[in-house]
């Protein structure tokens, strides 16, 4: 019995010292922010804007989605998020958030010269702070050359000469619904569908990481993958084997003769009601910057080998060497919640994601 | 001749249950009714509060989704259960009766090693066997090297398929049902067993006969266990494109940004859950087997010879060697490689701190979920008066965590906790001396501590009820007429009878909250990583090398809680032996002097 009670009085200690950190970090400095971005608190623009600043940057981790169920939960409660900052890697999911009124309208000077107008929202409830763009990356020895002249568009995978060759992200990833949204935009209802199912007819098989897509193409199990351009940075900026993967295949810029290759945002936008407001302003404005928008890993975009959303800032040299190419700005970022859900059925419909095995 | 069944009953001890008498050992109402009834409305409430968006059922979405994915997910999700099921039985019940009754050389480590798969996380050993075996992973790449093939040239087995899947799951679950099996088997009468041999049943036979149904509890236990895992995993049927209901959840939750459809799907699934447990309700009947605590001597190990050994020794190396050498070895490999390259700045991350935070929720976890699951199954246990089927019903509600995934459980524990967090936070602050901003409940781990609980306590519970059921409610009947109160029938008798029991079960929760990826994600507080978080988020990015080092992590922290189990059951076991040795050898004398 005295050992039950004993062991009761540690669990209750334990507890309590778990909690005591939470409490004791009380100071004027701090941001909490909810973010998309799987570094955790150690990435270096955040740290860089600690030191400059003096605040504590405390991140909490997810898929945009899940963290998008958090702050709704949290803002349909009390009307206040633990979070200050809401960082998401989807612009629509930023979009949804605002529309629900999770997000507020910032005011701010700064903001509106640094970033440009496509990539932030039209009622400043959001700002991108750097651009990743969806391409196709190619093995040259699988692929000749009239092969590839054929291959301009996203709807071009669908081409039967491409079956059993092309491997993609499963349909539940952000990366796919995005994409398939952009289809939706441009083609409609009727002729997306039909580009879907001719996908889905040339997948030879599904593979949930983007960076396995690559290693999976230079391999010669996969001819053609669609991936997001910075992981051919972290290639080429990687171990020795990472830069024979990134050595052995190539990227092509999508839809260059049409309206632009998809592109997606990393963006924030201040919680409704934020217990930190003035320090998540601050952290926008100090990353909009020209200077902290840089190529460099210790600026926002070039940490990640992504496009600066301030046209003045300077691009990665990685990045530069992909060669230039034009973004999708036809397809403005705020609808893109609009279309997500309708891009999910359709994908369901077309059973992308799913193999007979 | 005499009947099996009845030389087992007279072997073992079987009593049968008269309400009379258990009424007349019956506690006061609100220890055997009130408190376990409120614990686990407790336990339950998340569930209910998700039942509220059950009902809005939205007719097209749901027509849609029977005429796409869902007809499969539901054929997938059953294909996986069964045979997940099937194989950690088969492979769980054989290898703990190996070690178990048989003597052969390396035997003492095999029983120990075996369990050790637990450790690891299924995404971890999923990820890592598609990297070894996948088209571009090592062992394809040398085979076209040795052999010049091209794409087209040879035929290699598909990893990535939904047999490569049932393969690493069973892998990973089959230590749920070895390590029940095993101390079922240990604590097992051997009287009973060489009974039987003596009536002329060879080893095999007195072990389909007589001991597995003995272990029926624990067997049943254990393998219901591995097939609610296989059915709520999420990270492992991702990564291998096997959409399943559970995989299905998540993307609906996710992809369509509304969680009513994901929900009413989550309830589908726990009616496959409920029909599983019904149905080995059912198989259990009303077998009730009483062990008499205390006279079981372990079984006498039979030592094998010639082919049999080697046969034995070649199949416990062949099962740790595919569930726990190659995956660590893989890791190991990439760990190193990791050191080697100078380019990546995995070692700035603080993995002791996130060990720490492992640490600290699983245990606390482990302790709170154990406790309550002895309160609510001790109290129902002795509640005979009117409503103890629907006590009992209910009681058995909080196993369904069980059977939802993280992430629902979370959205659960939200929508309870939520409500109140303003409330308590400003209570807490005028009368506690809470001084910071944060949330009280959703702010600090409380509110995920109370997810794990809701999730796990199924695990706790049915280790705790199985091992109850085994003691003769003679002991409350005895203590009682001596006027013994509950708390100390509990403490002193019952909770000192069923430590095995209560430990496993609580190694099992820390370990199980250890790999938790869904709810954790939602859940935790600012700041707060976790070993399987970090190895989740750098392996989604296809960083294998950098996920090695959390992994690696991991699987030495779930070592930990492993080992521990190991000593728990043998102190628990020697300990009778030697008694009961003494005992026998008294015997002996006695006899000889008659």
């Amino acid at each position: 019995m005295n050992r039950v009670l004993v062991g009761l009085i540690a669990l209750v200690t334990m507890l309590v010292l778990g909690l005591a950190p939470a409490a004791a970090q009380e100071d004027a400095g701090v941001l909490n922010i909810y973010s998309s971005r799987h570094y955790g608190d150690l990435e270096a623009p955040f740290v860089a804007f600690s030191e400059a600043t003096g605040i504590e940057v405390r991140v909490s981790a997810g898929t945009p989605q899940d963290l998008l169920g958090r702050l709704r939960a949290d803002i349909q409660r009390g009307d206040r998020s633990i979070a200050d900052l809401f960082l998401a890697i989807d612009a629509g999911v930023l979009s949804l958030a605002a529309d629900e009124g999770l997000l507020v309208p910032v005011e701010s000077e700064v903001l509106n010269a640094n970033i440009a107008e496509p990539f932030r929202d039209p009622q400043g409830r959001w700002y991108g702070l750097s651009i990743r763009t969806r391409t196709v990356v190619y093995n040259p020895d699988n692929v000749t050359e009239e092969e590839l002249a054929s291959l301009n568009e996203y709807r071009d995978l669908a081409d039967p000469i491409w079956r059993g060759r092309l491997c993609m992200r499963p349909a539940g990833h952000i990366y796919t619904i995005s994409l398939f949204s952009s289809l939706l935009y441009h083609l409609g209802q009727e002729q997306a569908t039909a580009v879907t199912e001719g996908i889905v007819a040339n997948v030879s098989r599904y593979i949930n990481s983007d960076t396995s897509l690559i290693r999976a193409v230079a391999a010669g199990e996969c001819d053609v993958v669609v991936v997001n351009h910075y992981y051919m940075g972290r290639l080429a900026n990687g171990s020795e084997e990472d830069k024979a993967v990134f050595d052995s295949v190539r990227i092509k810029w999508m839809n260059q003769d049409v309206n632009g290759v998809f592109f997606n945002i990393n963006g924030a936008g201040i919680v409704k009601n934020a217990a930190n407001y003035e320090n998540a302003l601050r952290f926008l404005e100090y990353m909009s910057q020209a200077e902290n928008q840089c190529g460099e890993p210790t600026c926002f975009p070039g940490s990640n080998y992504e496009l600066p959303t301030n046209p003045e800032a300077e691009l990665n040299e990685t990045v530069a060497s992909f060669g230039a190419f034009t973004l999708d700005l036809e397809y403005p970022l705020w609808e893109y919640g609009q279309y997500q859900a309708a891009a999910v059925s359709m994908l369901e419909a077309a059973n992308f994601g799913f193999r007979e095995n | 001749m005499i009947k099996l069944a009845q030389l087992f009953s007279t072997a073992a001890g079987r009593y049968d249950v008269s309400s009379s008498w258990e009424r007349h050992i019956s506690l006061p109402p609100w220890t055997r009714l009130i408190l376990p009834l409120a614990l686990v409305g407790g336990i339950m409430l998340p569930l209910g509060a998700l039942l509220m968006v059950v009902f809005e059922i939205d007719i097209a979405r749901w027509t849609h989704m029977w005429e796409t994915f869902l007809p499969r997910a539901l054929t997938n999700t059953i294909f996986l259960v069964a045979s997940v099921g099937a194989g950690t039985f088969i492979i769980g019940t054989a290898f703990a009766w190996l070690v178990t009754a048989y003597d052969f050389p390396g035997r003492r480590w095999f029983e120990r090693l075996l369990l050790l798969p637990l450790a690891i996380p299924g995404f971890i050993i999923g990820f890592v066997y598609v990297s070894i075996f996948e088209y571009a992973g090592p062992v394809q790449t040398t085979l076209r090297g040795w052999f010049g093939w091209g794409r087209s040239d040879y035929t290699f087995p598909n990893i990535a398929s939904p047999a490569g899947l049932v393969l690493v799951l069973t892998l990973v679950l089959y230590p749920y049902v070895y390590m029940l099996a095993r101390v079922a088997f240990r604590e097992q009468a051997a009287v009973s067993f060489e009974a039987a041999q003596l009536m002329g049943l060879s080893r095999f036979k007195a072990f389909i006969r007589l001991v597995m149904p003995l272990a029926y509890p624990q067997l049943a236990a254990g393998t219901i266990l591995a097939m609610l895992e296989a059915m709520t995993d999420y990270g492992t049927v991702s990564y291998f494109g096997f959409p399943t209901l559970s995989e299905r959840i998540v993307v609906l939750w996710s992809g369509e940004f509304n969680p009513t459809a994901a929900t009413q799907l989550a309830f589908l699934m726990i009616i496959v859950a409920l029909m599983l447990i019904a149905l080995e309700r059912r198989m259990r009947g009303k077998a009730k087997f009483y062990q008499n605590a205390g006279q079981g001597r372990g079984l006498r190990r039979q030592p094998l010879r010639g082919v049999k050994r080697s046969a034995a020794i070649t199949a416990c190396l062949a099962l740790f060697g595919a569930a726990f050498v190659l995956p660590v070895t893989q890791l190991l490999a990439w760990v190193i490689a990791e050191v080697q390259s100078a380019s990546v700045n995995i070692w700035n991350e603080n993995f002791t701190v996130y060990a720490g935070n492992t640490i600290f929720l699983a245990g606390v976890s482990a302790a709170i979920v154990t406790f309550l699951a002895l309160l609510i199954a001790y109290g129902l246990r002795t509640h005979a008066g009117k409503g103890k089927r629907l006590s009992r019903l209910l009681a058995r509600g909080v196993t369904l965590g069980y059977a939802i995934p993280g992430a629902v459980i979370a959205a659960g524990v939200l929508v309870v906790v939520n409500p109140i967090d303003g409330a308590v936070t400003d209570l807490a602050t005028a009368h506690l001396g809470w001084s910071s901003s944060t949330y009280l409940l959703t702010g600090t781990v409380i509110a995920l501590i109370y997810a794990y609980v809701v999730r796990f306590m199924s695990i706790g519970f049915s280790n705790t009820d199985a091992s109850l059921e085994k003691i003769t409610p003679n002991m409350e009947g005895a203590a009682r007429t001596m006027g013994a109160g509950w708390w100390r029938i509990l403490s002193r008798i019952h909770a000192p009878l069923v430590r095995t029991g209560l430990a496993a079960g609580a190694l099992l929760v820390f370990v199980d909250v250890m790999k938790e990826l869904p709810a954790t994600l939602l859940l935790r507080p600012f700041g707060m990583d976790t070993l399987a978080l970090r190895t989740y988020f750098l392996s989604v990015e296809g960083w294998h090398r950098s996920a090695a080092v959390p992994a690696l992590a991991i699987l030495i922290v779930g070592l930990i809680p492993v080992l521990l189990l190991m000593r728990v059951g043998e102190k628990s076991v020697d300990g009778r032996r030697d008694y009961s040795s003494e005992r026998s050898q008294q015997t002996l004398r006695s006899n000889d002097g008659g």
